[in-house]
């Protein structure tokens, strides 16, 4: 093709094709494919949904009270987010108000969620890319202590420590079974730790995959288990009983005593571990601040989270603010409206669906869904068997949602952003003290690494924040606000016979959103907008780029063929393409058979 | 030099005795000579870990988020000693090329000898592309993957029945692998997602025992599939006693009655949610107040509102006295208790003997 200049990317793929399919350590299944030059330096980048589950077709005629169920199956990794998204939509068409304390408890569920899905996806999911596990056998312990207890007083960190992390470490490898470390890009040119900073990384990967486990307790105690804790419509389904009989039946003072431990241990270990740990790894790949912008200095959103004030999303009551900015006016923070249907728009015009008019978008309220595999007359390989993809036709199972008409990045960078332009210090002041100790300038956070900072500040931010809603819920408890459910309007036949609502959440990985309409007690439709459409989304009807394929523009490869660089920054993102991936066919039409062309 | 199982259970602290006892009994149990237990006794010692293939198809990675909350054997432990997990989407390092030449080597070296684990499911409408994996139907590679394979785990309720996306109407035709795997064992680990250390529990038994666990008719473990929840739900004599919660955050929700009439599936649903709990043993839905859902069951998902009570399920006997339970009326309470076991024994009666060795053993 001739180059496509848009949104000041020149986007010209006639160098080398380059496809990674699947990117690993994600959730659910992507392609990307590049194009680089001769000189490795990517020209192009397409990115392919490639799964699709149809789950809103699937809710159609169901009970609304159930629908957090259903779509909490979204998405195991940041689960429960769409379960939250559920209930307050279904609240919104109700107009059902929830009670203070189940505000309160949503709010401590939700930011445990924070807390640990970061903590997973720095360790589990994004580390590989910075730290050379093999390259952590050349480490001398001693020096690893010290380099540990230098930036930390985090007490796993003696030499005795370190030697039997390397003495487990080295035996691992030398069985030559290396399980998940196997055929990684180790010895890479573009792994820049020493061998003592791979090595305290990785003693930390094991820390962290065992303190994991236990952040999540929360959501148990609450919820009843995790992945996928209960949620309920008009508030929360456990109640409280600190004082009488059957207290060892609800949440209790011993149910309390644990949350409260739990959430010191969490803030603990992101305030000991993980932020020095990302300081420190950051500190060797400050280059990687002029890498992957790509949307991040002009266009970001978020819809903004944790109500304080029960049932009031504006400004006001919300701790993560709500807001988006356009063309990197920072000084000009625009509005954001879920139900406005200029504002949010869904286009399918490089999406495996179909639209009557596929020049337009189409609000969430009024979607449609159809399926349509087909591909394009550049497809290298068949119909099931894709070598090279077609990006000038229909390429993705993620639409390509739009803000006033134009692609956002959403996420924890994106929310840092809006927090950093509205001068809010709890945002501002965790960012500049970043930038600061790693002496880069404010260009550096529109970034893969600025990226991958902003998560961590948020999830030591979200850590304190389930310390502040503990105490809020130990307030209510002490005056006796026990109420933990509104089920004022809980059966149907209290319901009108027609009603509609949308449902936002900012998801650790950013704008969530579900619209609901109800008709007769049933749900007549839904639809959903998650944050890796957002991001992953491909070209909409003006072949304007989304937030992966610009931020992988312009990335030098050190060796193509190893695409270390790519999963960098698309694990910048933190992905989660069974998310980004379904939809619903609104008028309730049962999906025709899809015809290929 | 390479870890083989002994290495392994000694370092989980399982003395040569106790190794070469097992040993014996493995003799034993396969029916061979006790000449043969040193020789089992050899081949274990310089067994190197055993290869696990772990793919993802339609699914929400909830199964794999869940095995990593294992608390005994820790997943980091279950990773690096137990078994070696050559092929994660979630977890491993390698990506695309890199990826796939980990799953082809591991078919190519130990045909036969490793394990594929199943999240998810494959979808069959549109030629198998509404889940694309190296630019193919993942429902190809599942079967390339199974060709080979020892075992098959059917992680949580995606892969044993087909799970939500399978749910009416089912606009994928996304089906659960035995349809697609029909001649290798496979072994159903069903829930959504499983609980954590049943998952751990299970692995660590075939790779200990070397043997498949006992399975019921519908291809689950008995040992943590035979009991229904409500068998063993400590909100049970609430049950017996009639008292139940009647709305969210009633008087008897905070006194921890029994849930069944906001909607409790536990009397339908076998599960360990009530004995072994969740989480390390923290909480289970139930004791959290929100009724059972039913996850682990075949088509969970289209048996009714979550909030039904349990009358609309067929073959479920108490239906027509849960009011009069409710008002603590004796006689009807035992009439519904009698109703119950005879549920039970039905349920027992139909279920097919099990496999050759009794229960017990």
């Amino acid at each position: 093709m001739a180059v496509l200049e848009t949104q000041g990317f020149k986007l010209d793929n006639s160098g080398k094709r380059i496809v990674v399919d699947p990117i690993c350590r994600i959730e659910g299944h992507l392609r990307i494919e590049c194009n680089v030059d001769k000189k490795g330096v990517i020209q192009n980048a397409v990115s392919t949904g490639t799964m699709w589950r149809g789950l809103e077709v699937i809710l159609k005629g169901r009970d609304p009270r159930d629908a957090w169920a259903f779509v909490e199956r979204i998405c195991g990794v940041c689960t429960g987010v769409h379960a939250l998204a559920s209930v307050r939509c279904v609240e919104d068409a109700l107009n059902i108000p929830i009670p203070d304390t189940a505000n309160i408890i949503r709010n401590l569920m939700h930011s445990t969620l924070y807390a640990q899905d970061h903590l997973v996806h720095f360790y589990h999911l994004h580390a590989l890319d910075w730290v050379d596990v093999v390259s952590a056998l050349k480490a001398d312990p001693r020096k690893t202590s010290e380099l540990a207890q230098s930036i930390s007083s985090w007490p796993n960190s003696s030499p005795g420590y370190y030697r039997d992390l390397a003495a487990r470490l080295t035996k691992f490898v030398e069985s030559g079974q290396l399980g998940p470390f196997r055929n990684g890009y180790w010895g890479h040119p573009d792994y820049k730790l020493p061998p003592e900073a791979n090595l305290m990384a990785v003693g930390h990967y094991l820390e962290a995959l065992d303190f994991q486990k236990e952040i999540v307790k929360i959501q148990t105690i609450f919820g009843g288990k995790n992945p996928h804790p209960n949620w309920l419509v008009g508030g929360v389904p456990c109640s409280i009983n600190v004082d009488r009989a059957g207290a060892v039946g609800a949440i209790n003072m011993e149910r309390l005593n644990m949350v409260g431990k739990i959430i010191d241990d969490t803030i603990d270990f992101i305030d000991k571990v993980y932020i020095p740990d990302l300081l420190a790894i950051a500190s060797f790949y400050k280059h990687w601040g002029a890498i992957g912008n790509g949307l991040a200095s002009t266009n970001v959103m978020s819809y903004g989270e944790f109500p304080e004030i029960a049932n009031d999303q504006s400004n006001k009551s919300l701790l993560m603010p709500r807001g988006a900015i356009l063309g990197g006016d920072l000084k000009n923070i625009h509005a954001v409206d879920l139900k406005d249907p200029a504002m949010i728009q869904e286009f399918v015009t490089h999406s495996w669906y179909k639209y009557a008019d596929e020049s337009k978008g189409l609000h969430p309220f009024d979607g449609v869904t159809e399926p349509n595999f087909v591909l394009g007359k550049g497809t290298k390989g068949s119909k099931t068997d894709i070598q090279e993809i077609d990006e000038s036709a229909k390429y993705s199972w993620v639409k390509s949602p739009r803000y006033k008409g134009q692609p956002v990045e959403v996420g924890p960078l994106a929310r840092y952003i809006v927090g950093y332009a509205m001068g809010n210090p709890e945002f501002k002041e965790p960012v500049d003290m970043v930038l600061k100790k790693l002496d880069v300038p404010l260009p550096a956070l529109f970034s893969t690494l600025g990226r991958t900072a902003a998560r961590g500040l948020e999830a030591s931010w979200a850590a304190h924040k389930m310390k502040h809603f503990y105490g809020k819920l130990m307030a209510n408890i002490k005056a006796g606000k026990l109420d933990t459910a509104n089920v004022e309007k809980w059966e149907p036949s209290t319901w009108p016979k027609e009603a509609k609502g949308a449902g936002y959440c900012e998801a650790p990985r950013g704008a969530l959103g579900h619209w609901i309409k109800i008709k007769d007690t049933k749900i007549d439709n839904y639809q959903c907008i998650v944050p890796t459409t957002w991001n992953a989304g491909p070209r909409d009807a003006k072949n304007q780029i989304g937030a992966y394929e610009a931020s992988l523009m312009n990335t030098p490869m050190a060796k193509p063929e190893h695409p270390l660089e790519i999963l960098r920054t698309i694990h910048s993102f933190d992905p989660c393409l069974a998310c980004a991936s379904h939809v619903i066919s609104p008028d309730g039409q049962e999906l025709a058979r899809v015809q290929v062309r | 030099m390479t870890e083989t199982f002994y290495d392994v259970l000694r370092r989980q602290g399982i003395s040569r005795r106790s190794f070469l006892k097992f040993c014996s009994l493995t003799t034993a149990s396969l029916g061979l000579s006790p000449t043969v237990a040193p020789q089992i006794a050899h081949a274990l010692e310089n067994k190197p870990r055993t290869p696990v293939i772990w793919i993802e198809g339609l699914e929400c990675t909830c199964c794999s988020e869940s095995f990593i909350r294992s608390a005994h054997p820790l997943a980091k432990d279950a990773v690096l000693s137990l078994l070696s997990l050559d092929y994660h989407m979630t977890l491993s390092a390698a990506a695309g090329e890199q990826l796939r030449a980990n799953a082809h080597e591991t078919i190519e070296k130990h045909k036969g000898n490793y394990i594929l684990a199943v999240e998810g499911n494959p979808p069959l409408n549109e030629d198998g592309m509404y889940c694309i994996y190296y630019g193919k139907p993942f429902v190809e590679t599942l079967k390339k993957y199974a060709k080979d394979a020892k075992a098959v785990i059917a992680w949580g309720s995606c892969a044993s029945w087909g799970c939500v996306q399978a749910a009416k109407p089912n606009p994928t035709n996304a089906v659960p692998i035995d349809k697609v795997i029909t001649d290798k064992p496979i072994i159903k680990v069903p829930g959504c997602p499983p609980i954590a250390e049943v998952m751990t529990a299970i692995v660590t038994y075939v790779l200990t025992f070397d043997r498949i666990p006992e399975l019921d008719r519908q291809g689950r473990p008995k040992m943590f599939y035979s009991q229904r929840i409500h068998d063993k739900c400590y909100r049970r004599p609430h049950f017996d006693a009639g008292q139940f919660v009647e709305k969210w955050d009633d008087e008897a929700a905070r006194m921890g009655y029994c849930l069944y009439k906001v909607g409790c599936k536990g009397p339908t649903t076998y599960n360990a949610c009530s004995t072994t709990r969740w989480n390390e043993g923290v909480s289970f839905p139930i004791q959290s107040g929100h009724g059972c859902i039913g996850c682990s069951e075949d088509g969970f998902w289209d048996k009714g509102s979550f909030y039904d009570r349990l009358t609309n399920i067929p073959a479920f006997g108490i239906e027509a006295n849960a009011d009069k339970v409710g008002a603590v009326a004796a006689g009807v309470v035992g009439a519904a208790v009698v109703a119950h076991a005879a549920v039970t024994a039905i349920r027992k009666a139909s279920e097919k003997p099990g496999s050759t060795k009794p229960e017990g053993k």
